[in-house]
């Protein structure tokens, strides 16, 4: 790859004329040694597992495998069509296949991690809602998946995306990050837009905790990703208003690092403090603990 | 740099819910029949740490055993996978442990069918990418990432370039390579990760060179086996 940092990226695509998208797909191919007509069909594919699963979850009323959560995607979808939400519609739809998208992975459905599957609802969220809003083809949603992993690899590489290591900043932040970048550059925004859209969406993610109860990827991983979609298109929004993260977002990047190296385990995925550990979190680990007591297949536990 | 190319960060995809209990647990699981060959007739997985507490929740047991009917990581037919593995005649059975494992998500694997067995540990490192860190008792770690040849052999002189020999005239590029023995001029084993693909003919021609004593050819982005 020729470049390391977002600031990196924007030179490169300052110097080249070029987007985001079109740096990544040159540099994909030359790392994969596959040509980039082969990795285009690959993302394509994708996108279209993204599309199908958030069209399966704003409809599906189907519980988790835990029985924990579902269906509130269709709630939310429902309610969010109606005069009287605040949300306008699109921003609504946004949010509820965002949440559809996290229900059918908690539900063992397919999805794309992005970049992890507790974060998977939020890219498809924004994207499939503003396909939907500006009559945009799957060819220019799958460069903005491009534009995206321009992003989340930046991230990824110089900080972390996964709740175990960063807590949930690592996971939904990255995700919203990606996908407010991504989203500026659909809408015709430059790559200084879209590198300001990371910083100013990060910014209000650090901090943000693993706790899921039970160790699932349900609560409150699943809302999470609602509330993300809707602060991607907020954080998109600000920088094509010319807003600027005025600490700049490799700097930011390198706060997501700070701060999830100095969170305690408890609150790294472990489900050993935060949402996890609240008395109501604790009574649904009891009662899941003994839901798995009579599992459907014979099982040894724990020989040493 | 940890991750190396978009479709770490965009991908894989996979049945849920999670990319480090469930995608991660498949590849394992699919990395462990590699190394049997053929069909596993019985099998014996060990959860350590984070997987022994949630294996259960994230379905982590019927994602590797889904790997280890050769399903990749989206295939539909995972959730089902224990009772496909029942109606094929695979017996699976799982334990936990409350051992401390090098990394929170680690599990072992031992597989036999006939005559044959084999054993890895691996652990899931985030968003689908795994390593495994050992084979038949050999401290060998790859990714899985890249083909990858699994050669165990004698610890003799000229073993290694012999095969890093056949790997250069068919031009093959050798990204990464790890070494094991349990003893000098013992039983030794020795990882490789290629660039490309690696010929049929070369495994045929490796399997035959002097001191070694079998080959596995491990590649999981070849796609899912039937």
């Amino acid at each position: 790859m020729r470049f390391s940092s977002l600031k990196e990226l924007a030179v490169v695509c300052e110097k080249e004329g070029k987007s985001i998208c079109d740096i990544m797909l040159e540099d994909q191919a030359a790392e994969s040694g596959r040509s980039k007509e082969q990795e285009w069909e690959k993302m394509k594919a994708y996108y279209g597992i993204m599309k199908d699963a958030a069209a399966k979850g704003i409809v599906s009323e189907k519980t988790s495998r835990s029985g924990l959560t579902g269906g509130d995607a269709k709630r939310v979808h429902e309610y969010t069509r109606n005069p009287d939400a605040s949300l306008e519609p699109f921003t609504g739809l946004a949010m509820a296949y965002a949440l559809a998208v996290s229900e059918v992975n908690a539900s063992m459905g397919r999805i794309v991690a992005t970049p992890t599957a507790g974060s998977c609802g939020v890219i498809p969220g924004v994207f499939v809602s503003s396909q939907e809003r500006f009559g945009w083809d799957d060819d220019h949603m799958v460069k903005g998946l491009f534009s995206a992993g321009a992003i989340g690899y930046i991230i990824a590489n110089n900080s972390f995306i996964s709740g175990a290591e960063g807590g949930c900043q690592a996971e939904i932040g990255s995700a919203i990050g990606m996908a407010a970048g991504a989203l500026v550059e659909l809408k015709g925004g430059t790559p200084a837009q879209a590198v300001h859209a990371v910083g100013l969406a990060l910014k209000n993610t650090l901090g943000l905790i693993c706790d899921p109860v039970g160790g699932l990827v349900e609560i409150p991983c699943i809302v999470r990703n609602g509330f993300g979609a809707v602060n991607a298109l907020a954080a998109a929004d600000m920088a094509l208003a010319g807003v600027r993260s005025a600490i700049p977002t490799d700097e930011v990047i390198q706060v997501m690092l700070e701060v999830g190296s100095a969170m305690p385990d408890t609150h790294r995925e472990t489900a050993m403090g935060g949402l996890a550990q609240t008395p109501t979190g604790k009574e649904i680990i009891r009662q899941l603990a003994k839901d798995r007591k009579k599992p459907a297949v014979s099982k040894k536990e724990d020989t040493k | 740099m940890r991750f190396k190319d978009v479709f770490s960060i965009i991908g894989p995809g996979m049945i849920g819910p999670s990319s480090s209990h469930t995608a991660g647990a498949v590849l394992l699981g699919r990395v462990a029949r590699g190394l049997l060959e053929t069909e596993p007739i019985e099998a014996e997985i060990i959860f350590y740490g984070s997987l022994a507490a949630t294996y259960s929740g994230h379905g982590t047991d019927l994602a590797v055993t889904a790997g280890l009917l050769g399903f990749d990581t989206d295939d539909e037919r995972i959730p089902e996978s224990l009772e496909i593995a029942e109606l094929s005649g695979m017996t699976v059975g799982f334990q936990t442990s409350s051992v401390p494992a090098v990394h929170p998500n680690t599990l072992q694997i031992k597989l036999s069918s006939g005559n044959r067995g084999c054993q890895m540990t691996g652990c899931s490192i985030g968003g689908g990418n795994i390593e495994v860190i050992e084979v038949n008792g050999f401290d060998l770690k790859f990714t899985g990432n890249y083909p990858t040849l699994i050669v165990e052999h004698t610890d003799q002189p000229g073993v290694l370039a012999n095969l890093t020999r056949l790997l250069s005239e068919a031009s093959v590029n050798i990204g990464y390579m790890d070494v094991d023995r349990k003893a000098r001029q013992g039983h030794a084993a020795t990882v490789i990760e290629t660039d490309g693909l690696i010929p049929k003919e070369l495994l045929g021609k490796a399997k035959l060179l002097s001191h070694v004593r079998s080959i596995h050819y491990i590649d999981l982005n070849g796609g899912a086996s039937e």
